[in-house]
């Protein structure tokens, strides 16, 4: 009977922790979906991005990007980027339609041939710009693309966070897995450790501040990331965050492409 | 100043010391723009760059008029100015090249004089500009609608700007893209100083034409293009005037030197381009069936480009190109691009300086001998400036009239 007991309590022991595993995948889930979702129905949006590169030596360059997104229902978003500095790659301009499922298709306008090229999209984890920001960190949000686990809670600053990991299910990320800070409030991300090939922890992105636009989208207007391994650092500015200004799929397309200022 | 070339262009002299006089201006009065940096003056934007440059051949020079290196300052400005709501727009893109020696080679384009009205399902553009067509990365073989301004740059990618009214329709099955072409660009030749040129020098002022409408002719095109998938298509037509001449010897009279005369003649042509890009790999090909006078004939072109990102497990990428042209006449006096094979690596550092390089090479199929060979290499220094090497090698074979002009050349430009 003492044994019979002994089995049934190593059974559920390990039942339990089954479900606590599955409730993790669940609870990691949940907490992205939510998040999506609070930032749902933004439609359209420009901004304006002061990119500051930073070597270890503390030496800067400056790049300034105009934005233009849309919100694509049933599919990843459309972005489109310009150039205004450095003034020798002034009017270059990219062109990305993001896809849940499969590669992205990106374009990529040079303005000195007037040529709009096709790229390949696979270079995910490639430096955007000589940056520490890689193409898929500046891609768009979607839950398809990664597996979520809940690890914990913890303090972010002034702010109770949610802990998830995520790992990139798409081929050729730079990264095993990322942890992210999710606060409990208003489901912002607040900051986001990247781990990578090797599971040596890579980067660190900060989110600050926080502005709601609408009553309802939050955006950051600095972004900070700083990698361990090499002492660089890149530090986006964002200003001018205008939503619904009436972009459509019109002003995505290789044409407009070509009419770029 | 020994050859009748000279006495038969006397009028040329003066028109070149009028040029000069103005080039000279226009570079002063670009210096004075310089410390307008980002400039919005009335709501204008200004931008453009200066540039320095200078050939440093590596063979004698054939001819005695030629030089063993050869300096050039050029200049672009960008005027732009957009209203109601950025629908209208204008543009003004004035270009001027001052060489050190070459008379021919120092010139002034107006790349574009452009107004742009963006409605919401197309676009008009009238005045002068610049429309790419094409997928590959040597040759350009259907890139039709812009005249190449061949001093500037032998390869061709230089255009002179083309007087157009060009319509777009913008359609979910397509872009649709019509010009009308009202005025013809010739190519622009070096002059008895410059090189590049064969043995005889070209002059502009006897061009003929198989139109008797001339530059004046009206040339039209229209294309259709799409992307879909993993597809990138245009099909386009074009009827007018060609923009690749021939060369015909002429003299004088029996004592005076021969020179050559630039013929153009009128061509019909149909085309396609085509890109599919699947992950990693680029295929892409260009294809043209043209009708002149005398002729019908295909050309085609295309290739396959591959990139290995982040080689070494660095943030290098490495682009491989290699791409085949084929043209039907096979014409000893075409040298270029009948049956060749194009090979090249691309690298990039995607570093802060944006540092690239090129290595490239085509190699006809048909003669051994026949290749040449280029290196690249790019940076940006500091914010605002960039740095560009170019080095070239040409067989030397006598097929090529250019085989005696392998270089080097380093180029400074300051963007502003």
């Amino acid at each position: 009977m003492k044994k019979n007991l002994w089995v049934l309590y190593l059974l559920t022991f390990i039942f339990s922790h089954l479900i606590y595993a599955g409730d993790a995948e669940e609870k990691g889930l949940a907490i992205a979906k939510e998040r999506k979702l609070r930032d749902k129905g933004w439609g359209d949006l420009q901004a304006e991005m002061v990119m500051t590169l930073r070597n270890k030596h503390g030496q800067e360059s400056i790049r300034q990007i105009r934005i233009k997104n849309l919100e694509v229902t049933g599919d990843g978003d459309k972005a489109l980027s310009i150039f205004d500095e450095p003034r020798d790659v002034k009017g270059t301009a990219f062109l990305n339609f993001s896809h849940v499922k499969g590669n992205d298709d990106q374009w990529l306008y040079l303005p000195a041939l007037k040529r709009v090229k096709r790229i390949s999209s696979r270079n995910k984890s490639g430096p955007f710009m000589g940056s520490e920001f890689s193409y898929e960190d500046l891609s768009s949000y979607e839950i398809e693309k990664y597996s979520f686990k809940f690890i914990g809670e913890q303090k972010c600053g002034d702010l109770d966070c949610f802990k998830i990991e995520s790992k990139p299910l798409y081929k050729h990320s730079g990264y095993t897995r990322m942890e992210s800070l999710i606060d409990k409030g208003e489901y912002r991300v607040q900051q986001i450790d990247f781990y990578d090939r090797k599971n040596s922890h890579l980067k660190t992105l900060t989110f600050s501040d926080y502005k709601q636009y609408k009553n309802k989208f939050w955006r950051a207007n600095h972004f900070n990331m700083i990698n361990h391994q090499t002492g660089k650092s890149t530090r986006l500015d964002w200003l001018n965050y205008r939503f619904s200004t009436g972009l459509d799929d019109k002003d995505f397309n290789k044409s407009s492409l070509k009419r770029l200022r | 100043m020994g050859s009748g070339q000279w006495a038969v262009g006397s009028k040329r002299m003066k028109i070149n010391q009028w040029r000069d006089n103005f080039s000279l201006k226009f570079l002063v009065t670009l210096f004075l723009l310089l410390p307008i940096s980002n400039a919005k003056i009335m709501a204008m934007d200004i931008s453009g760059y200066i540039a320095a440059s200078g050939l440093f051949f590596q063979q004698e020079p054939l001819a005695q008029e030629q030089h063993k290196h050869q300096l050039a300052l050029s200049a672009e400005v960008e005027i732009y100015h957009a209203w109601n709501e950025n629908r209208d727009s204008i543009l003004f893109k004035p270009y001027q090249l001052i060489d050190q020696y070459d008379n021919e080679r120092t010139h002034t384009d107006i790349r574009e004089l452009l107004w742009l009205h963006v409605a919401d399902s197309w676009e008009l553009r009238f005045g002068i500009s610049k429309v790419f067509w094409g997928v590959n990365e040597g040759n350009h073989l259907i890139d039709i609608i812009n005249q190449s301004d061949q001093v500037d740059s032998i390869t061709g990618d230089e255009k002179l700007g083309q007087p157009m009214i060009n319509l777009n329709f913008l359609n979910s099955w397509g872009n649709i893209e019509l010009f009308i072409l009202p005025y013809f660009r010739e190519q622009t030749y070096p002059g008895i100083n410059g090189r590049f040129r064969s043995s005889l020098v070209v002059n502009a002022d006897k061009t003929e034409f198989e139109s008797s409408d001339k530059e004046k002719h009206i040339d039209y095109a229209i294309r259709w293009a799409h992307s879909f998938d993993e597809f990138d298509i245009g099909i386009h037509a074009f009827k007018g005037t060609n923009r690749s001449p021939r060369y015909l010897v002429k003299t004088a009279s029996i004592t005076s030197s021969p020179y050559l005369v630039a013929y153009y003649d009128q061509i019909s042509q149909l085309g396609l381009d085509l890109q599919a890009t699947f992950d990693a790999w680029l295929l892409k090909l260009e294809a043209l069936y043209r009708e002149d006078k005398f002729d019908k004939f295909t050309a085609l072109s295309g290739g396959i480009e591959y990139t290995f990102n982040g080689i070494f497990n660095s943030s290098t990428d490495l682009g491989v190109v290699t791409e085949y042209s084929w043209d039907e006449r096979n014409q000893p006096n075409l040298y270029q691009f009948q049956n060749d094979l194009l090979l090249a690596a691309r690298v990039a550092f995607n570093n802060a300086q944006s540092s690239e390089m090129l290595i490239g090479i085509i190699q006809n199929l048909d003669h051994s001998q026949l290749r040449s060979i280029q290196i690249e290499a790019s940076r940006r220094i500091g914010n605002n400036n960039k740095l560009i090497l170019e080095m070239r090698w040409f067989d030397d074979h006598p097929f090529n009239p250019i085989h005696n002009d392998d270089h080097i050349q380093l180029k400074f430009m300051h963007y502003f």
